[in-house]
């Protein structure tokens, strides 16, 4: 395979260059450099008015280690996990409705999920705590039909959080688990049962093992951008339920203080590359990750 | 070979009556009635689209007809979901589980049935030394080739020892050699068990070697069922006599009946031929089928003969001379003969056959059909 490969390569030298060369650029100009640079930066001190200064220390990495910090990263993880978990018990029979359905309109099911991702995702949020806010659509409706006499509060807490982390990324873990269900061969749903598998048996046997890569890989679409969705846990969760997100975000804004930022962000990328490896080891597919 | 026991000694293990299957305004099976005996292998022989899968889905369990009802044994099964039919399907496409070994693949239906551990690994070696698959208990199908992956569909099914196995076209990804090979092991398992084989196929050699008896089908219709033999020799209808092998066939009427010599007008001229089971009437519509290799030629008119051609071709083919042969009206006559004395191209020959060569069929449905369609059209 590799030699193949390598073959196509020298014969075809000018028209890969032609490929691949921009790509190579875009990567470089945007991935690369950002990358290094900020894990350079987060090796950095500042001064008292908070400049970055280029003289190294290792201090960055760590205050990580503060108990308040290590409390946030639990949350972090305890939030990603709950979302994760939700997102799979929702995210599976939806999607083995919409990728086994016989109705000719099932494009149209697949679009509804798609479609509210073309308003920004603040907005959106923002519209759930219009929606559960004390002076909120959901209260008035409880009062209106005397169901508390008191406004409940929904919002500012990790229920909340969780909430808006599973609405944001729901697509995210319907889309793998779609492409699993999808190609999963009808006939041997047929031959298990003609073997004489009951539909939970068959279910259990044949089709979680056959879409496992499905809901591996929307886990990890689920879990690792929702340590990073900063604002759903800042505008829902009022914080009292901050994240790694919010943390690396307060160090770029209101904290000006870079390196630290810089070293949560080399942190939450090692966590990042870590669960893939994970998924990797696990059988993952990395196409799939690919959405 | 004909069977000689007759039809009421043997024991009848399905039956198909009056099944109607309709998708929407697609009538795929129509009136079907069938009955299977034990232990026979039965061929569904047909083109795709005639509703030969149609009906083997379902009687597995996963159409459910329209009308009518399918037994097993007397047992009325209409309401039996597929897990609980005594019967097991080898998919056309194999529908081995891609993520267990041949040995869980063939194991499954045991471990559905709840049968003891010692007793599936007793069978499941059993069963993989009856297919030639010793030792591949614990490859995936993934690293088997195309017809070893065939023997474990073969075995995963056969292991429950179902009381009717279906088999949907299970060779025809297969390369010919294999093929070939696959069908005598089939046939070879199936004396080997004693279990009834219901077997689709649209190749009709494979249906000629295996099948004990077959059934043909044609646009959801029954056409005709019989041995082998049978089918070749008899066939009744014109589908058949088309379907089966190749044939030569005159279409026309009854023009005059005296004792058993019917005088017979086609199109491009007349003759005489003997109806034994005195089945036609003067007046009826009838085609008459005669094979390649009954075809005869002469240089000079034949008594009771009037059907002239000209040669259009001789071709060698090995120890057989094919001549094709154009009629007044164009119709082409194949005629198969062992190598012998060649004919001038262009030349003019007199046709004709021996008796008993012919066999004759009612076209009076068809004939009617098309008059109906006719109408319809108008």
């Amino acid at each position: 395979m590799k030699k193949l490969s390598r073959h196509t390569f020298r014969s075809n030298t000018l028209p890969s260059m032609a490929m691949v060369g921009p790509v190579t650029l875009w990567l470089a100009f945007f991935v690369a450099i950002p990358l290094v640079y900020v894990f350079i930066m987060s090796f950095c001190s500042i001064d008292e008015s908070y400049n970055i200064v280029f003289k190294f220390t290792a201090s960055n990495y760590e205050r990580l280690f503060n108990p308040n910090y290590m409390q946030i990263y639990g949350t972090s993880i305890l939030v990603a996990f709950l979302t994760t978990i939700l997102c799979i018990l929702i995210g599976y029979p939806f999607s083995f409705m919409i990728a086994r359905t016989k109705w000719k309109h099932k494009a149209l099911l697949y679009m509804m999920v798609i479609i509210p991702f073309w308003t920004n995702s603040l907005i959106r949020i923002y519209g759930w705590r219009t929606f559960l806010g004390t002076g909120g659509w959901l209260n008035h409706l409880l009062m209106t039909l005397n169901l508390t006499s008191e406004p409940i509060e929904f919002l500012f807490n990790k229920g909340a959080t969780v909430l808006g982390m599973v609405y944001c990324l729901f697509p995210f873990m319907v889309l793998p688990l779609y492409t699993a269900i999808e190609k999963l061969d009808q006939n041997l749903l047929e031959a298990s049962s003609d073997l004489g598998a009951k539909g939970h048996t068959t279910f259990r046997k044949v089709i979680l093992p056959l879409t496992m890569s499905g809901v591996f890989s929307g886990s990890i679409m689920v879990f690792i951008p929702c340590l990073g969705y900063f604002f759903v846990s800042d505008i829902l969760g009022g914080g009292n339920s901050d994240m790694i997100g919010n943390l690396i975000e307060r160090q770029f804004q209101s904290g000006n203080n870079w390196p630290l930022g810089a070293a949560l962000s080399i942190i939450l990328i090692l966590i990042t590359l870590l669960l893939v490896k994970l998924y990797q080891k696990a059988g993952g597919d990395m196409d799939s990750l690919g959405v | 070979m004909i069977s000689v026991s007759t039809e009421a000694e043997k024991k009848v293990i399905v039956e198909i009556k009056g099944v109607n299957k309709i998708y929407g305004s697609n009538h795929v099976v129509k009136d079907l009635d069938l009955t299977v005996y034990e232990g026979e292998f039965l061929t569904l022989l047909g083109s795709s689209g005639c509703g030969k899968t149609t009906t083997l889905r379902m009687v597995a369990g996963f159409e459910e007809p329209t009308s009518g009802s399918i037994r097993v044994e007397g047992e009325d099964i209409q309401n039996k979901e597929p897990f609980e039919r005594d019967v097991n399907t080898v998919f056309q496409s194999y529908a081995l589980f891609p993520h267990m070994t041949v040995y869980d693949n063939v194991a499954y239906g045991l471990k559905m049935k709840k049968v003891k551990k010692a007793e599936i690994k007793e069978r499941v070696i059993h069963m993989l030394d009856l297919v030639q698959l010793g030792g591949f208990e614990k490859r995936y199908p993934s690293q088997l080739s195309g017809g070893q992956k065939q023997r474990v569909a073969i075995a995963r099914a056969l292991i429950n020892r179902p009381k009717v196995l279906l088999l949907d076209e299970p060779l025809g990804a297969l390369d010919l050699k294999l093929r070939k090979q696959m069908q005598l092991e089939l046939k070879r398992l199936q004396r080997k068990l004693n279990i009834t084989f219901i077997y689709v196929t649209h190749d009709q050699e494979e249906a000629l070697t295996m099948s004990d008896r077959i059934c043909i089908m044609n646009d959801g219709v029954l056409q005709q069922v019989g041995t082998p033999y049978e089918i070749y020799e008899t066939p009744k209808t014109k589908f058949v006599a088309t379907f089966i092998g190749e044939t030569n066939l005159f279409e026309g009427s009854v023009i005059k009946k005296s004792g058993r010599k019917l005088h017979i007008a086609v199109e491009p001229g007349d003759f005489a031929v003997e109806d034994e089971n005195e089945n036609f009437n003067q007046g009826d519509m009838i085609a008459v089928s005669v094979r390649p290799e009954r075809m005869l030629y002469s240089d000079t008119p034949v008594d009771g003969f009037n059907l002239i051609g000209t040669v259009k071709e001789q071709v060698y083919v090995g120890s057989v001379l094919k001549t094709i042969v154009i009629l007044s009206n164009g119709n082409e006559i194949k005629i198969e003969r062992l190598a012998g004395q060649e004919l001038p191209t262009g030349g003019q020959v007199y046709l004709y056959w021996g008796n008993g060569d012919a066999k004759l069929i009612h076209t009076f449905d068809n004939v009617f059909a098309q008059a109906v369609e006719n109408i319809v059209m108008q």
